[in-house]
């Protein structure tokens, strides 16, 4: 719920009468700020009228205007809906003053924009690329920048099955595979742009105490059995304590963002599968939310597939965060055992997934105006079983091995701290704000689907460590089984779809910003429809990433070993990380 | 003694079927091997997932052997590419997989590891890792379940009763040659590509312009 119908009368057009104009485009909302006003507007934004958590930065290429534009969304931590608000700069050079010094959370989100649509952000701290490597051509995003597989700006492809023959973009490529080179690059006098840079970097930092100890750089990842795939850390460790940690992502990047402008409205529902890949289901909503709220009034969600929607949900989120408190107890050593019992549950979950769309992981389930099947016989009795029955119990059993133990607990109790100041500050969402002691659950704060009609309670912590991390996810997934448990006893009969399903459809020009609380954290999608079939501009807010920017403040002063600890606690995923 | 470890063709005396199994060096050296080949503990995407879920309780691994992943290549047996292969990571992957001792496997797990899957167009996305590394075992699916996961190593573990020492590559004279590591320079680069480097380029560019010009 944003404040559209405002915005002409906002007090901060009075408090900037001068370069701050409402956004008049059709189907669009928030204002749009002028490049040199843009750091007094946003501290004012911060300080003066409490938008205090700025949720998404990203960069659209408007390349039939010539302009580039960084879009903004600012929340109130106290809830409520968001302040959209933008810059709009010439396409020849895209500069805007970078806002790390205000919101410190716009960080890494800056420099994607920076690595991938080429907007330079003056003032940022360590403008580099951070999900491509330094070196690579171009800049991916931009819209006349051609991947090596090129056909066509939008699918359907017109060249697939031509007379019914299998076309293959190797096939097409001189070289056979997936790459293109600047027409006059020669590979033997390339020298690579190594991670020495990176490494300079971080050795800079003297001591200037009397011991003459050497700082160690150490490197860990990207294959490392505890970061959780494919993401990688840089620390500078005096004797075992942490004094800089940089991490260094894009392992995984899979180009989303690109693959998603190409397709359909439709396609991106399978592809938004692949994000977080432990929680598919939350990612197909967040998506589905934006795109169902450009179409605003012309499609209404039937009432038996919200609640089919909520049931879901409220799964992945149970699956997410036993497979976070399995996969943390691994960081600590206790190698497997408790992720058995993590698995065992979650593959019960798993088979009532595969009975209502067809796979165990990749569910592809929701639709634009409902969800994609009905619940097959059987199913919700099993549902009913669990939800009443098994997984509470199975819940205070995991607590009871694990919470007191003396182990978990001296090795997560102090560790990773994040103040509350700090985490709105870096934009942390999910449990990692929760447990700082910010009650913010998009759930509550801004509530979409039927949230507001369930009880439950937003599960907060104070002391912003790793146990308290643990603890929250605990806590969380009592909350799921009360919503589920009302849910349950509430599903209605009818239809789980609006009208009939379509494969093709005119989404009406504008932008959308949907979210949704993942089990990570705030998931948001943002999408520009020009009005065609396939979206303008696709963007996912991801929290795994942005989570991330607080990292390196938790883990300064703590011993490497708790390092691998914090991340884990911070749950992330590198299918949602690099997208 | 397992009775497939038996070969053709002896009579064993019934009292001693527990005892004695007159076999051959081929069999006794694969049926050592098949069921100790040990993956290395190495995930890229969601198919790393299924991979662990494999491994774990309802699935289990360990009935064929495989249960102990290894972080370091050094001590594993199988390559098990989990995921999407980026041109970010094939560098270390081809590392990897040079570091790892032979004999040595790969298996390609899910579509994108064995042709780039559904992120085959992206720009950062190499098609499968066969373009890097020999696969012995391709598993489609999206992500394989962990039931055709099984069925792909069962069938690595088929081949491996197929091989001889007499001619595995292992024990050929000579050195193994290592896999050139990929660069990554404005793409990435294959050091393989580099004798017709420049011609391919200008093929490249003139298929380009031709294009242009149609
Ligand atoms: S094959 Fe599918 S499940 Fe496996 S890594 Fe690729 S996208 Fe993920």
């Amino acid at each position: 719920m944003t404040d559209t119908t405002l915005v002409a009368e906002h007090p901060l057009l009075e408090r900037f009468p001068e370069g701050v104009t409402p956004d008049e485009r059709k189907g669009y909302e928030g204002f749009i700020v002028a490049a040199d006003r843009l750091v007094e507007f946003a501290t004012a934004l911060r300080d003066e009228f409490g938008y205090d958590y700025l949720s998404s930065v990203t960069g659209v290429d408007y390349l039939p205007d010539g302009k580039m534009e960084v879009v903004y969304h600012a929340y109130k931590s106290t809830g409520g809906g968001a302040l959209v608000f933008k810059v709009q700069v010439p396409r020849e050079n895209p500069v805007v003053p970078s806002l790390v010094s205000v919101y410190p959370g716009a960080d890494f989100q800056e420099r994607e924009a920076w690595d991938l649509l080429g907007i330079r952000f003056e003032g940022h701290p360590n403008l580099k690329r951070i999900l491509m490597w330094e070196g690579f051509a171009g800049h991916p995003l931009r819209k006349d920048w051609k991947e090596a597989y090129f056909e066509e700006e939008k699918k359907p492809f017109g060249s697939r099955w031509p007379g019914g023959a299998v076309h293959r973009a190797e096939d097409e490529n001189p070289f056979g595979k997936n790459v293109v080179y600047p027409p006059d690059f020669d590979p033997e006098k390339w020298t690579p742009v190594g991670d020495e840079a990176l490494y300079a970097g971080l050795r800079e930092f003297k001591k200037d105490d009397d011991l003459k100890t050497e700082q160690v750089v150490v490197n860990l990842g990207p294959q490392h059995p505890s970061t959780h795939g494919v993401f990688r850390m840089v620390v500078t460790l005096d004797g075992e304590t942490v004094v800089r940690l940089e991490p260094v992502m894009g392992y995984l990047h899979r180009n989303h963002e690109k693959i998603g402008e190409r397709n359909t409205y439709l396609m991106n529902i399978p592809f938004t599968d692949r994000l977080d890949y432990l929680s598919s289901m939350s990612n197909n909503w967040g998506y589905v939310q934006a795109v169902e709220k450009l179409l605003g009034d012309k499609i209404q969600v039937p009432e038996r597939a919200e609640y089919l929607r909520v049931i879901m949900a409220e799964f992945t989120r149970i699956v997410n965060h036993i497979f976070a408190i399995g996969t943390l107890l691994n960081d600590l050593g206790a190698y497997f055992t408790p992720m058995l019992y993590a698995l065992e549950e979650r593959e019960l979950i798993l088979d009532i997934f595969e009975a209502v769309s067809g796979s165990r992981m990749m569910c592809n389930y929701f639709r634009f105006g409902g969800v994609a099947r009905d619940l097959p016989p059987g199913v919700y009795e099993k549902m009913r079983d669990l939800v009443f029955e098994r997984l509470p119990r199975k819940i205070d059993e995991l607590d009871r091995y694990l919470t007191e133990n003396e182990v978990v607990r001296a090795r997560c109790e102090g560790v990773g701290v994040l103040t509350p100041e700090e985490a709105i500050a870096f934009s942390a969402a999910g449990p990692v704000l929760r447990a700082s002691g910010v009650p913010y659950d998009v759930r509550r704060a801004d509530p979409y689907g039927i949230y507001d009609r369930f009880e439950f309670d937003v599960a907060v912590r104070y002391h912003g460590d790793v146990y308290d991390r643990y603890l929250i996810r605990l806590d969380e997934i009592r909350q799921s089984i009360r919503i589920l448990q009302q849910a349950l006893d509430q599903l209605p009969e009818g239809d789980v779809i609006f009208g009939s399903p379509k494969y093709s459809m005119r989404v009406p020009a504008g932008e959308a910003y949907g979210r949704v609380e993942g089990p990570k954290g705030e998931l948001g999608f943002y999408v520009v429809s020009d009005g065609s079939a396939n979206p303008w501009r696709y963007h996912v807010r991801a929290p795994s990433f942005i989570n991330l920017t607080a990292l390196s403040r938790m883990c300064e002063g703590d011993k490497v070993a708790d390092a691998i600890i914090i991340l884990g606690s911070i749950d992330i995923v590198l299918g949602e990380t690099d997208r | 003694m397992p009775d497939e470890l038996n070969a053709k063709g002896y009579d064993i005396p019934p009292e001693m079927q527990n005892t004695v199994a007159i076999t051959t060096l081929d069999k006794l050296y694969n049926w050592g091997r098949r069921y100790s080949a040990w993956p290395m503990m190495f995930g890229l995407a969601c198919c790393a997932i299924e991979m662990i879920a494999t491994a774990a309780s309802r699935f289990d691994l360990a009935r064929f052997g495989m249960e102990i992943m290894r972080p370091s290549p050094r001590q594993a047996d199988v390559m098990l590419v989990s995921g999407t292969v980026t041109k970010k990571m094939v560098p270390q992957i081809v590392r990897l997989y040079n570091q790892m001792p032979e004999p040595k496997y790969v298996v390609a797990m899910g579509a994108c590891a064995s042709g780039g899957g559904p992120f085959k167009e992206g720009y950062n996305v190499v098609s499968g890792i066969d373009k890097f590394l020999p696969v012995d075992v391709y598993i489609p699916g999206c992500p394989p379940t962990p039931q055709a996961l099984l069925y792909g190593l069962m069938k690595l573990q088929e081949m491996m009763d197929k091989q001889s020492i007499k001619s595995v590559r292992w024990y050929q004279k000579g050195d193994l040659p290592e896999i050139p590591v990929p660069i990554l320079g404005p793409d990435l680069i294959d050091p393989r590509d580099y004798p017709d480097f420049e011609f391919k380029l200008r093929q490249a560019y003139a298929e380009k312009t031709e294009e242009e010009a149609s």
